[in-house]
């Protein structure tokens, strides 16, 4: 293995060029991708300890039958914004915290595409994010589940405006979503340093390529979702009427149609993840590199034929059911076939058992185990059995926590030292993966059987006598544990701030190019633009790319990088990264003025909105490259 | 260190799509999907129906509505000419192109307005109306949206801005001009001629 090449430079000189502004200036004004990705790390996971708290109370409510520790209200409150923070603001965001910290790293450039774009995606999401959390503080949380079907969510039933912060917020953050999507789409094809043609991509790049797509096709169908929605709550339409022959189906198709691409979304970067650490830690090249990414894609297309089968139960044709019945069936294929890559680049690596590997193991373990109950639920006769039972709570969180929680907390552990420069411990990491994976499994394996007896998801108690008590303390005992699991690893982040080893460029021997790089990296990511001739640039050796167009420190300290041809990666344009600016943050606020206008139906405030995001759009598009260059 | 390195030099010239245009495409291809949403559910609501539009509510009448699509479908001619003229450094081309585009976009706007009010029927009575009336008033905020952009352009035009190897703004507004308007076709197909067209 050779060592790299890239050159040293006089790091002050050029970071002069990059810095933020110090303070709260600077926080509000940055542009800096590394800093946008850690924020949204950050924030994603104050939003999981919350909906991790809320989950802990559902449980010791549910621990014994006939307790009251809440009524029926607050826990329908608390299973709804639980769900919702745990999908819309936690998972997906924080892999598009990783995507956006990871990829002009990884791309091996100095940032995104839009890095302005990204600034502001990050400031919709967490405004979104107080915006549906600010319910909670008023009492009057999102109480129709974290799918909120109508007519249960319509006027007649739901008067009040809960349901509208979740309307409403869901639109907010969906544009969030959808410019981050955008700017990692135009990222990947027009930032790659020279030489990393798409066959030498890494897989974790792929993976948010084809998260990127998956957005842009399936986000639209849920903003109608919730935009008719809105429109049935606040305008007075018959969208979901059928009194005045409109139809409450309609909104399972078009909140499904985003609904189940939503779980691959989430899950195939955490794939992407998985891919790139388990051969760091085998000590060998990922086996069926082009198997494993055309399985991702494959994925990607055939999640889009999946969506029926939440829907199982509502009657609709069967003839119709059963092609999405053997839709969902088909999609073990490609999961499988990455499951079998990773077990074949263990098999035959050298394997380190260090913390990332063990939740790598956790993810494979846990998944597989969610895999097969999703076999199961994808045939009708068995999903009209166990539908809305805690069969399929336990099934979803199979999928979700192992398939998701657990490759993102294996990526915190490979990736945070690069971040912050501080290796976190390895012995609490271990401590804290054991404690997640017992209280895990101890407390959703037995929900499998809570399910099959036929205990019905969402009731906030039930009477003795039922043979679900035992089970249900099991699973609250469980639950305890692993929300210890994770407190361990909060307390491993802190710990490695204060005391943690440095990190140096490439604690774990890494393969891509963000362990060229200083831990934490200089603002400009890259001095001298890194030259690609192989998948595994630190592996086979990387050279400096000062002579190409915009690739050396004089571009650096022009705040320039190049732009490449989307195939083949030949320079084609310098790009001017923007200097810090307001803009983003308040456009971002505009448009969450707006929404609460919306929300509170005052016409005025929805003015005041529009004209602050237009104003700040106006001075953030009225400068463009006609006039730097 | 600077040991000669094969890697693709700068050919000084730009192949692929620009940034600008990428990320324009892609929230076309994500607004397409808004509308394939919409008329989707056009489609569903009225399958179960006869007779369709709900009794009590006309066809669409096609008289004055055939007249403005012509008239939106033939702004992008005008567009595509103004930055066809820039390409070639043509300022007051553009100018007179995007103006022209502008008066037609503008005059299918308030053609659509005219309509509105001549309409019998209301948004709430029956998920008919709904219908009709979220998804031609989506289009017309994303005309509107045009409209804006065509005069923002415009003014850049008149600063000077723009020749013959600098308008990206340009090509990224005409995209979205054409987006606009072809995607018109979609939704008058659906709304206007299916029911027509269809039992």
């Amino acid at each position: 293995m050779t060592t790299t090449a890239l050159p040293v430079v006089d790091e002050d000189v050029v970071e002069t060029a990059w810095r933020d502004a110090p303070g709260l200036i600077g926080f509000l004004t940055s542009v800096d991708h590394k800093r946008i990705g850690v924020r949204y790390i950050y924030t994603a996971f104050i939003f999981f300890f919350v909906a991790g708290l809320q989950a802990l109370v559902m449980r010791v409510q549910l621990a014994e039958p006939d307790l009251h520790v809440l009524g029926p209200s607050a826990y329908n409150q608390l299973f709804t914004m639980h769900g919702t923070t745990m999908i819309f603001l936690f998972n997906t965001p924080v892999l598009a915290g990783f995507g956006n910290y990871l990829l002009p790293l990884q791309l091996g450039t100095r940032d995104m595409a839009f890095p302005r774009l990204n600034a502001f995606s990050y400031w919709v999401f967490l405004l979104s994010g107080l915006f549906m959390f600010t319910s909670q503080f008023m009492g009057k949380a999102p109480d129709g589940g974290w799918f909120s079907y109508v007519p249960l969510t319509g006027k007649t039933y739901s008067p009040a405006l809960n349901i509208d912060f979740w309307g409403l917020g869901v639109i907010f953050l969906g544009i969030s979503t959808t410019v981050g999507a955008v700017n990692f789409i135009v990222t990947v094809f027009k930032m790659r340093a020279p030489g990393m043609t798409l066959n030498r991509m890494p897989v974790f790049v792929w993976s948010i390529l084809v998260m990127g797509f998956m957005i842009l096709f399936a986000v639209p169908a849920l903003t109608v979702a919730c935009g008719l929605l809105e429109m049935d709550r606040k305008v007075g339409t018959a969208f979901y009427d059928p009194l005045r022959k409109g139809s409450p189906l309609l909104f399972q198709h078009l909140f499904w149609f985003w609904g189940h691409p939503e779980v691959y979304i989430l899950l195939v970067p955490a794939i992407g993840m998985i891919a790139t650490i388990v051969p760091v830690f085998a000590k060998a090249r990922l086996k069926a590199y082009v198997w494993v990414v055309t399985a991702v894609v494959g994925i990607g297309f055939v999640s889009f034929g999946l969506w029926v089968h939440h829907m199982f139960a509502t009657g609709l044709p069967s003839q119709a059911m059963g092609f999405f019945s053997g839709a969902s069936l088909t999609i073990s294929i490609p999961s499988g076939i990455v499951i079998f890559a990773l077990i074949a680049t263990l098999w035959r690596g050298t394997v380190r058992w260090s913390t990332p590997l063990l939740y790598t193991i956790g993810f494979v373990s846990i998944f597989v185990l969610g895999g097969i109950t999703g076999v199961m639920v994808a045939v009708m006769p068995f999903d009209w059995q166990v539908h809305d039972t805690y069969f399929v709570v336990a099934h979803f969180h199979y999928v979700l926590v192992g398939g998701v929680l657990f490759p993102i907390f294996a990526a915190l552990y490979y990736w945070l030292p690069k971040m912050t420069g501080r290796m976190l411990s390895e012995r609490l990491g271990k401590w804290s993966f054991w404690i997640m994976f017992a209280g895990f499994n101890l407390g959703f394996f037995p929900q499998h059987i809570l399910g099959l007896l036929g205990m019905p998801r969402r009731i906030y108690t039930y009477p003795a006598g039922l043979g679900w008590d035992w089970l249900n303390m099991l699973s609250t005992v469980g639950g305890f544990l692993f929300g210890l699991g994770t407190a361990v690893s909060l307390y491993n982040f802190f710990w490695s701030r204060a005391r943690g080893a440095p990190a140096g460029p490439n604690p774990w021997d890494g393969d891509t190019l963000e362990w060229s790089l200083p831990s934490p990296p200089p603002h400009e990511n890259f001095a001298v633009i890194p030259a690609v001739s192989s998948r595994h640039p630190m592996w086979d050796g990387v050279l400096p790319a000062a002579n190409v167009e915009g690739g050396g420190v004089d571009a650096a300290l022009e705040r320039q990088t190049p732009i490449t041809e989307g195939m083949d990666t030949v320079v084609e344009d310098i790009m001017q990264v923007p200097e810090e600016t307001y803009v983003p943050f308040l456009s971002a606020l505009g448009v969450g003025i707006v929404f609460v206008g919306f929300l509170v139906s005052q016409v005025t405030v929805i003015v005041v909105g529009v004209v602050l995001a237009a104003a700040a759009v106006g001075v953030w598009t009225w400068r463009t490259a006609e006039d730097i260059r | 260190m600077s040991a000669a390195v094969a890697v693709p030099m700068a050919t000084g010239r730009v192949r692929g799509l620009r940034r600008g245009t990428w990320g324009m495409w892609m929230l076309i291809l994500t607004e397409l999907m808004i509308f394939g949403a919409l008329v989707g559910s056009y489609f569903y609501v009225r399958a179960g129906q006869h007779p369709w539009p709900p009794a009590g509510i006309e066809k669409p009448p096609l008289g004055k509505i055939s007249i403005a699509t012509v008239v939106l479908l033939g702004s992008s001619v005008p567009m595509a000419w103004a930055e066809w003229a820039i390409r070639r450094g043509h300022v007051g081309r553009l100018k007179l192109g995007l103006a022209v585009a502008w008066i037609m976009g503008a005059a299918f706007l308030a053609n659509q307005a005219v309509e509105y009010h001549d309409l019998h029927f209301g948004i709430r009575p029956t998920v008919y109306g709904s219908l009709f009336y979220t998804i031609t008033g989506l289009h017309g905020a994303h005309l509107l949206v045009g409209l804006v952009m065509n005069a923002v352009v415009q003014a850049k035009a008149w600063l000077g801005k723009f020749d013959g190897q600098r308008h990206h703004t340009v090509e990224i507004a005409s995209l979205y001009w054409h987006f606009v308007d072809a995607v018109w076709i979609l939704v008058f197909s659906s709304l206007y001629l299916s029911p027509w067209l269809l039992r």
